[in-house]
């Protein structure tokens, strides 16, 4: 075992919370915006004057997949990755506890970016049936950011705590 | 500030000014007609008023308006047009005698737009005939070098199958077929036309003893009658291809005479503003009261235009004008009107419900904190900066002409940029950290920190923590916007029991989980208060949360069900914790943009070494990267203002509930005729 987990291994923990970070959110917004798009161009092919509303409301489930790069980013800029120098005596605790630290943005980003493109969808459809209810239509799809808001909030606090380890 | 006060109006006019009437009134724009208060009396049995069905004339208006949209359409197809009513720029204005001029020559105007749908009708007629055509021709193109009629049978003594065999065959083999099968014939000729890998084009000739036997032979391997008729192949193909060019010549000529009308564009479209007026105006005829002399119109209109409203219409007709406040059972309709600096936020406020009965106009509050919210979870100097001078050249450009929505909208942006400038200098971020980046990428320089106060990525405890104040502040706005209600309709102990209790429950609460070290301890507070202050906010919970108990549930009368309302009442302060939990995304959102551009900042200074090329890479990686973040980061924070301005505040005090105020106007799309 501490062959496998030598000191320096934290550094691959850390890489993979990074990652984990950057893979499964923007996976989730990619899903995202994908049926929000089809939704989109649906309506779009019966009343195109509704393609900047509409498209609005297709990126919205897109943030998730910002936070996860925001999150990788900052992850890979505290362990040097970023100016060419990598923290390569890292130690295993600190590599799994920046890995913790991605996990909230990880998995929050990709579930939320999923669910808020189901939001998305339905009020592309309210949109296209009353375009004077845009300013409500966009409300629900953010009630679901808000969940993915705070787990990039904690993500970086923690990013920002476990540098000091 | 307020909603406005609304008044009632009948007139009472001579019927030969109905037309003039209604069409001053359209113009004005100020009277939302609504007949229903005088229904009862006028429309009564026996009443001497009638309403009259004018459904039929509204059609034909609104047909003849969607004419002149399609044609208008069928010219901007063709050829484009130049003087579109953007979005920004609002609807052209026109006096009213070039109005009266110009809609005199309707009927004119109506045969070009007649002649103009005709045409395009015809264009798409054209377009799917030629595809069928072609397919014609296609299906000629293995008979080209056959030079008979396709009907050739033979001639006296002959006989002639043509037809098709599947697959390609070899000459040899046909012949071997037919002699299987015909054995004792005398001869037969066989003459390959064409032949591809799917079929074999042959013409078969024999004697006309033979043909039976022939024929039977063939049959065995699948011989067809062709799919094509008539004529030889070749002057079918060329009779063909002249039909087509002849309509494709009709094509051209048609997009010539469609683009003809191009100089008639503007009449056109103000055909379709004139119906579609017209069209609105028949509806409103149609709930007036009338007899065979005069006509009864009762609407609302706005206390401060009423008086105007009055002497202009006795003034220019023969009308009885009667203004009178709306009985209190009505649901009037609503208007808002703030000062400049808040009356760009009522569109927000009316998305999402305008004020209902007895309800404050919540836009000014709203207001206060939306420019300061928004700005916060932008927080760039140089965007706020870039979104200040859009919006201010967008709008300077189209003064006088912008319609007042989008004038609000983009001032309210504006305003917002003057929040995000602010907050981007407190946070030191002027397009992210792209100064400190320049500097030290290119003049190897570390210029360090710009902020005025914090960077929230250095000490985001710190912006968290003042983000949970904004918070607190921001609900306690709310809250005595909800006071002021209950005091306003004059329920001043509704007030003290909803929100005076909660106030010293909350102050109580929040002030002593300061001082504990969870919480204090997690914004590096260590704060220790005298004890006195301490009383006095464990004593200021105590009375909150006891009045709370005994007066969150007194609709009961029953006081065992009262006080058990009253402690799940007390268990609301759960809903408090979560609404300022939320305004955490103040500094997460505030984070992410200033962190992204880091990003793009990073990114472009990677490849900025090589000389040349490498700062033209970094400027184009900058703007690029920029604008994305721009465009994301300005949208989320709209978002997200909204959601605290919907959720967290109005959800204290407000319902809404209330009917928009639309008054009888032009709904028009190209013009707006001047009075």
């Amino acid at each position: 075992m501490s062959a496998v987990f030598s000191d320096g291994s934290g550094l691959f923990f850390a890489i993979l919370g990074a990652a984990l970070a950057a893979l499964l959110a923007g996976a989730g917004s990619a899903r995202g915006v994908g049926m929000a798009g089809q939704a989109a161009a649906g309506v779009v092919t019966d009343q195109p004057d509704m393609f900047g509303r509409v498209l609005i409301l297709q990126l919205l489930p897109g943030t998730q997949g910002i936070y996860g790069l925001l999150i990788a980013f900052v992850a890979m800029n505290n362990l040097g990755i970023m100016s060419g120098s990598p923290e390569v005596n890292c130690s295993l605790l600190k590599g799994l506890a920046y890995l913790g630290a991605c996990l909230p943005m990880a998995i929050v980003g990709y579930i939320s970016a999923i669910n808020q493109a189901k939001a998305a969808v339905a009020s592309i459809a309210l949109v296209s049936k009353r375009p004077d209810q845009f300013g409500k239509s966009m409300l629900f799809p953010a009630m679901v950011e808000t969940y993915a808001i705070f787990a990039l909030l904690i993500s970086i606090l923690a990013l920002n705590g476990v540098g000091n380890i | 500030m307020s909603v406005l006060s609304m008044k009632r109006v009948l007139v009472a006019g001579l019927k030969k000014d109905r037309k003039e009437l209604l069409e001053l009134l359209q113009r004005k724009g100020i009277v939302q007609i609504s007949t229903e208060d005088i229904a009862a009396e006028a429309g009564a049995e026996g009443s001497v008023f009638y309403q009259s069905d004018e459904s039929g004339a509204r059609t034909t208006f609104e047909k003849s308006a969607q004419a002149a949209t399609n044609a208008l359409s069928v010219i901007n197809n063709a050829v484009k047009d130049p003087n579109a009513v953007s979005m920004f720029s609002g609807r052209h204005q026109m006096s009213l005698t070039d109005y009266t001029t110009n809609v005199k020559k309707r009927e004119k105007i109506m045969e070009m737009v007649g002649d103009l749908n005709a045409l395009a009708k015809r264009q798409s007629e054209i377009q799917a005939e030629i595809p069928k055509l072609e397919a014609q021709r296609e299906s000629l193109t293995p008979w080209l070098s056959y030079d008979q009629d396709m009907g050739f049978t033979g001639t006296k003594t002959t006989r002639a199958f043509i037809g098709t065999l599947p697959n390609e065959v070899p000459l040899e083999e046909i012949y071997k077929g037919i002699d299987e099968v015909a054995k004792d014939i005398t001869g037969v000729d066989v003459t390959i036309i064409s032949s591809s890998s799917e079929q074999t084009c042959i013409q078969v000739v024999c004697l006309n003893k033979d043909a039976a036997k022939v024929e039977e032979a063939l049959r065995h391997m699948s011989f067809a009658r062709p799919v094509v008729s008539g004529s030889d192949p070749k002057s079918q193909d060329a009779a063909l291809m002249q039909q087509i060019e002849g309509l494709n010549r009709q094509l051209a000529e048609n997009e010539g005479r469609i683009a003809s009308y191009a100089e008639h564009r503007e009449e056109i479209k103000l055909m379709a503003d004139y119906f579609q007026m017209r069209a609105d105006k028949y509806e409103v005829i149609g709930r007036l009261y009338q007899t065979d002399k005069i006509f009864l119109l009762s609407g609302y209109v706005e206390e401060r235009n009423a008086k105007a409203l009055e002497d202009m219409l006795e003034s220019r007709f023969d009308c009885v004008v009667e203004v009178k406040d709306p009985s209190p059972d009505e649901d009037v309709p609503v208007a808002l009107r703030n000062n400049g600096y808040a009356a760009p936020v009522e569109g927000v406020v009316g998305s999402y419900a305008l004020p209902g009965k007895g309800e404050i106009d919540p836009t000014f509050i709203a207001a206060i904190f939306y420019y300061f919210l928004f700005g916060m979870m932008l927080s760039d100097a140089a965007y706020g900066l870039i979104m200040v001078v859009g919006c201010a050249v967008i709008l300077n450009k189209n003064k006088g002409k912008i319609e007042e929505g989008m004038r609000k909208t983009l001032t309210m942006f504006m305003y917002a940029g003057i929040g995000t400038m602010f907050w981007g200098v407190m946070f030191g971020s002027y397009f992210g950290d792209l100064p400190q980046v320049v500097m030290r990428t290119f003049f190897g320089k570390e210029i360090g920190s710009l902020a005025l106060w914090v960077e929230p990525a250095v000490e985001p405890m710190t912006v968290l923590g003042f983000a949970f104040i904004v918070g607190i502040i921001h609900i306690f706005f709310g809250m005595g916007a909800s006071a002021y209600t209950s005091i306003k309709q004059g329920k001043p102990l509704d007030a003290l029991y909803d929100v005076g209790f909660w106030y010293l429950l909350l102050i109580g609460a929040i002030g002593i989980l300061l001082t504990t070290d969870m919480v204090g301890g997690m914004f590096g507070l260590n704060l220790v208060l005298p004890g006195a202050v301490m009383t006095i906010l464990k004593v200021f919970a105590a009375v909150g949360a006891v009045g709370i108990i005994l007066f969150g549930g007194r609709d009961s009368s029953n006081w065992g069900l009262r006080i058990g309302k009253g402690l799940y009442a007390l268990y609301g302060i759960s809903s408090y914790l979560s609404d300022i939990l939320s305004y955490s995304r103040l500094l997460a959102l505030g984070l992410a943009t200033g962190v992204i551009s880091s990003v793009f900042n990073s990114m472009a200074a990677m490849v900025a070494a090589p000389p040349v090329i490498g700062p033209v890479l970094f400027i184009v990686i900058v703007v690029v990267g920029h604008t994305l973040n721009l465009a994301i980061n300005a949208l989320g924070a709209y978002v997200h203002t909204n959601r605290l301005e919907y959720v967290e505040f109005f959800g204290k005090f407000y319902n809404g509930g209330g009917k928009p105020f639309t008054p009888f106007t032009e709904n028009t799309k190209h013009y707006k005729v001047l009075d």
